[in-house]
This record gives C-alpha cells, structure tokens and sequence, in this order.
C-alpha cells in the first residue's frame, strides 16, 4: 500500500499555496498510508544559507539541544517546528554542524539543502501535517509520502522521504528486492546510510548517479537497469521534479498537468483539490518512462 | 430523474439507492456529479437504469454491473466494469489498469486508452478501446473479445484460454501461447457488429485488424482428453 504525492508548480503565483495544496493531497492519501506521513517542500531562502533538517526524539528534547547548539555555533538561525528544526547555516559551517549532530545520539539529521526542508512523523497524514504547519509553507515543489507500514516498525525513521544528498529526496511506493547488494556497492562508493531502509538505498543510488555527473533523468534511466522489484518514485531536485514507474507498474500513479502546474498522485482522489483540476490534462505515466521537469528560472 | 452530488452525499448512500431499485423502476435515468475520483462508484446495480457520472472515478467504478448503461465523463481508475456480467460501461477518457478483469458479459467501451492488463482473465465480456492498450491485456483471458483500435503492449494474450483478440495497430509482442490467426469474412462480420455495438461502426475498416487467440498447447485442452474432466 502506502499513498506518494508530488506538486511542482510552473506559475510562481502560486506558489504561497504549496503547503495547502500538499496538505490536502497527502490528506486525501490517509486510506492508502495512516501510519506516519512525511513531506519534502523546497522554498528558497533567498540566501546562499544551508538548511539542515534536524529532528529530536520529542519537541521538549529537540529544544534543549537547538538551545545548546545556540550557544556552541552564534552564527546559525534556527527555526523550531514540533519534533523537527530548521538550522541554517553558511557552508563554512556544514563540517562542524553535521559533526555536532552526529555527536549527539538523539538527534537525528533528516536533510541538507539550500531549498528543501523534510518533515516527518508518526500518526494520520492529516495530524502530521498540522503539526508542522504544512498549509502555512509556500514553496516551489514537494512531494510526500504517507506509510502503511507492511514490513518493518513504525518509525519515523521508517518514513519517507529519503535524503542523501543536498536538496535530493525521494518517496517511493513499492519494495526492491536487490537492496542489500547495491547497498553494499555504494557503501564502496562513499555513500552512507541511516537506516535499513530500501527506499533510502534507491534515493542513494539516485545521488550517485547525479554525483557522478548524470542529470536527474538519466539518473533514473540507469536505475530501471540497476534497480530490482517494485517501484513509483517521485523525486526532487533544487530545480527538478521527476516520476518513475518500474517495468511492471503494479503500484498506482495518476498524474495531472495544467500550464500552472504538475501534479503526481498515487489515486486520483489526491488531486481532486487542485485549482483547475478539471480541466487538467489527466494521464497515468507509462511504465518505465522517465517523466522530469526543471525550474528554468531556477537558480544555481 | 435522480441526481446525487457526491459533495454532498457518499458514494454508500447512492449504491444503497441504486440497489433497492425494483427491476421495474421509473427512476431510470441518473446524474451523479463530483465523482471526485471515489472508489466502488455504480457497483453491483441489477437493474436497466441509465448513469451519467460527470468527472473522474476512481477503483471499481460499475463494478459487478447487471444490465445498468453506465457512461463515465471523464477517466477511471483500477478494474473498471470488473467482473461487470452484463449492460454497458463506456468510459470517455482513458482507464486505468485491469479494466474489465473477469468480467464474464456485457460491454466495455473505452473511449480513450486502457492501460496494463486491460481484460485480465476475462470470461465473456466485449471490450472496445479506441486508443490503445497496456501490458499483459488479456492475460489468461477465458472468452469474450477485446478490440483496440490502437496498439497493444508487451505479451497480449499470455497464457490465453478461447477469448478472441482483435488488434488494429501494432502489437509489441504476444505472451505465451498466444498467437496471430487468420481473419475471414467469418471474423469481420463479427468484428463489425462488435464496433457497431460499441457506436464506432464506419470509423475504420475491419480489414485493417489482425486477429489474434490462443495456440492451445498450454493449457492442455484437448478434445481427445475430453473424458478425463
């Protein structure tokens, strides 16, 4: 099961309504995932500052350590929601934050970018988006995810979206079954993962790729060679938003475009909220077919 | 002359309604607004009532229908007409995969494109799609006839039992025990009251479509084993 949902806007005009949108999609997701939730959203900050995602084992926690953190690093700004923390940061400062993180065994670092910020946790997609305000973020494109849990705990750890790599996230519905091998091969490549996740083996494979040179779309061109079993992907990049279904598409995926926007959807249910849904061209992506758009006005 | 607006009403108070519909109903024409893409939308009618839904459905949509015509304005989602045994179930835009699965009668008509396994083990239905289809259409389909206008993915008809498969366009490949046969006069008249039915009649040419059915070695029927079943 589990329920993904992505919105990447084309009309800047819209773009204060991201979170409400994404708030209802992933709202209309509940039946398919109402285990725990989590979603992306990309916002530029209009600095050339790094947003670390942190997240605590509760907020009372979370609090005391971004107080501690207030104090060891004065030139950081911090931003707390619930459980989870928005440090930003200048580059120069990314060594000594991920080592301060690291350090402390409660906290747990969710995402790096200079646009994205991850939130996720625990409970009915509905609640986990009203706990950290979902529908008050504007932004240029998210996706989400939410998680009925089939083979592993409920954790947040255990949910989406996945991040390994700065501004790079995925959200996938479905299950790999060679995660263990490729694991092994990008742990030889310099990767490192948090969990034992299948899902966040695919996301590193994607950075990988990326590292390496190849733009997002060719990115998920070699993984339909490399990537083994079930799989809808929605991705986001800085600038980018791509869609991917493996060769057998047993998952769902019902997509929307107008000339505002690009919707994805794991049933059409989550996109009835849409502005314009109506008359939106309505399509379901073909199975191994790399659907991608950038931002042309992107900045770099 | 009914009309139910699914932004008021749920989708378990319209079926309630439909089914306590005697056979001899007046009420036989129903207009069902804001669909929503709403799953089990029109399931398990038995009686000759008409249903307009203005939009997109989601799973299962006319789903068990007995001799109800049910017309979608918009696309639907998984299992379309599934298991529909007889009527009508026309949908305007495209469908989503396993459209008509097991449906043992009545018939499909898919306005746009369907997509994998378009007629899954399906048992007597008549399925006309105008645009194309998906992978695995027809995987072990029983009896009955799928038509498409456009192309069809990879391994039609895998594992086929005696449904009849007709293609116009290209075919990407054929699965398992399914292969081309020949069409005779026999087959296009056939063919050409199935579009008839379907309100594609004069569109095309039924000389333009292969026929495709099962090479009948793997599921071992065999007329001289007759007796062992």
């Amino acid at each position: 099961m589990c329920g993904i949902v992505g919105l990447f806007l084309k009309n800047p005009a819209l773009e204060p309504d991201l979170g409400g949108l994404m708030a209802g999609m992933l709202a209309m997701m509940n039946d398919r995932g109402p285990d725990s939730a989590g979603f992306a959203v990309y916002r530029d900050g209009g600095t050339d500052a790094l947003k670390f995602t942190v997240r605590g084992a509760s907020a009372r926690a979370l609090a005391d350590a971004m107080s501690a953190l207030a104090q060891a690093a004065p030139g950081v700004s911090i931003a707390l929601k619930g459980t989870h923390a928005v440090v930003s940061a200048h580059e120069g400062e990314e060594r000594f934050l991920r080592a301060w993180i690291a350090e402390r065994g409660a906290l747990d670092l969710v995402g790096v970018g200079r646009s994205m910020e991850i939130f996720k946790e625990v409970g009915r997609p509905a609640e986990v988006a009203t706990a950290f305000d979902l529908a008050g973020m504007a932004g240029s494109h998210g996706i989400g995810h939410t998680r009925m849990a089939t083979e592993s705990a409920v954790t947040t750890n255990g949910a989406h979206p996945f991040s390994t790599g700065v501004d790079q996230c995925l959200v996938h519905n479905g299950s790999l079954s060679n995660h263990f091998a490729l694991r092994r091969k990008l742990v030889r490549e310099g990767l490192s993962f948090e969990t034992d996740n299948d899902s966040e083996v695919a996301a590193g494979y994607l950075t990988w790729r990326m590292n390496e040179g190849a733009s997002l779309k060719q990115a998920l061109e070699a993984g339909l060679r490399d990537l083994d079993g079930f799989f809808t992907f929605v991705v986001g990049t800085k600038s980018g938003f791509a869609v991917l279904r493996d060769p057998i598409s047993c998952k769902p995926a019902v997509m929307a475009e107008t000339d505002d926007y690009v919707a994805f959807g794991s049933e059409y249910r989550a996109l009835t909220g849409l502005p314009g849904i109506e008359r939106a061209r309505v399509f379901e992506p073909e199975p191994a077919k790399v659907y991608a758009w950038e931002r042309a006005d992107a900045r770099h | 002359m009914p009309a139910i607006d699914l932004a008021v009403g749920s989708v378990r108070e319209l079926n309630a309604a439909l089914h306590r519909l005697p056979a001899d109903t007046n009420e036989t024409y129903w207009a069902i607004a804001n669909p929503m893409g709403r799953h089990s939308i029109a399931v398990g009618i038995t009686v000759p009532v008409a249903i307009e839904i203005a939009g997109h459905v989601g799973y299962y949509c006319a789903g068990m229908n007995q001799r109800a015509e049910v017309v979608i304005n918009g696309n639907a989602g998984v299992g379309v007409a599934e298991n529909m045994m007889s009527g009508i179930v026309r949908v305007k835009g495209d469908a989503s995969q396993s459209a008509g699965a097991t449906a043992c009668g009545g018939l499909l008509v898919i306005e746009g494109n369907a997509a994998a396994r378009c007629g899954i083990s399906m048992k007597g239905v008549d399925i006309v799609v105008r645009g194309s289809v998906g992978h695995m259409s027809a995987f072990m389909a029983q009896a009955g006839a799928l038509v498409v206008l456009g192309d069809a993915g990879e391994s039609l008809g895998d594992s086929l039992y005696e449904a009849r498969l007709y293609v116009r366009g290209s075919v990407a490949s054929l699965g398992s025990d399914c292969i081309e046969k020949v069409m005779t006069d026999h087959h296009k008249a056939k063919l050409r009251r199935k579009l008839e039915a379907a309100g594609m009649a004069g569109e095309v040419d039924v000389s333009e479509f292969r026929r495709y059915g099962s090479a009948r070695q793997l599921y071992h029927f065999h007329v001289d084993n007759a007796g062992a079943y």
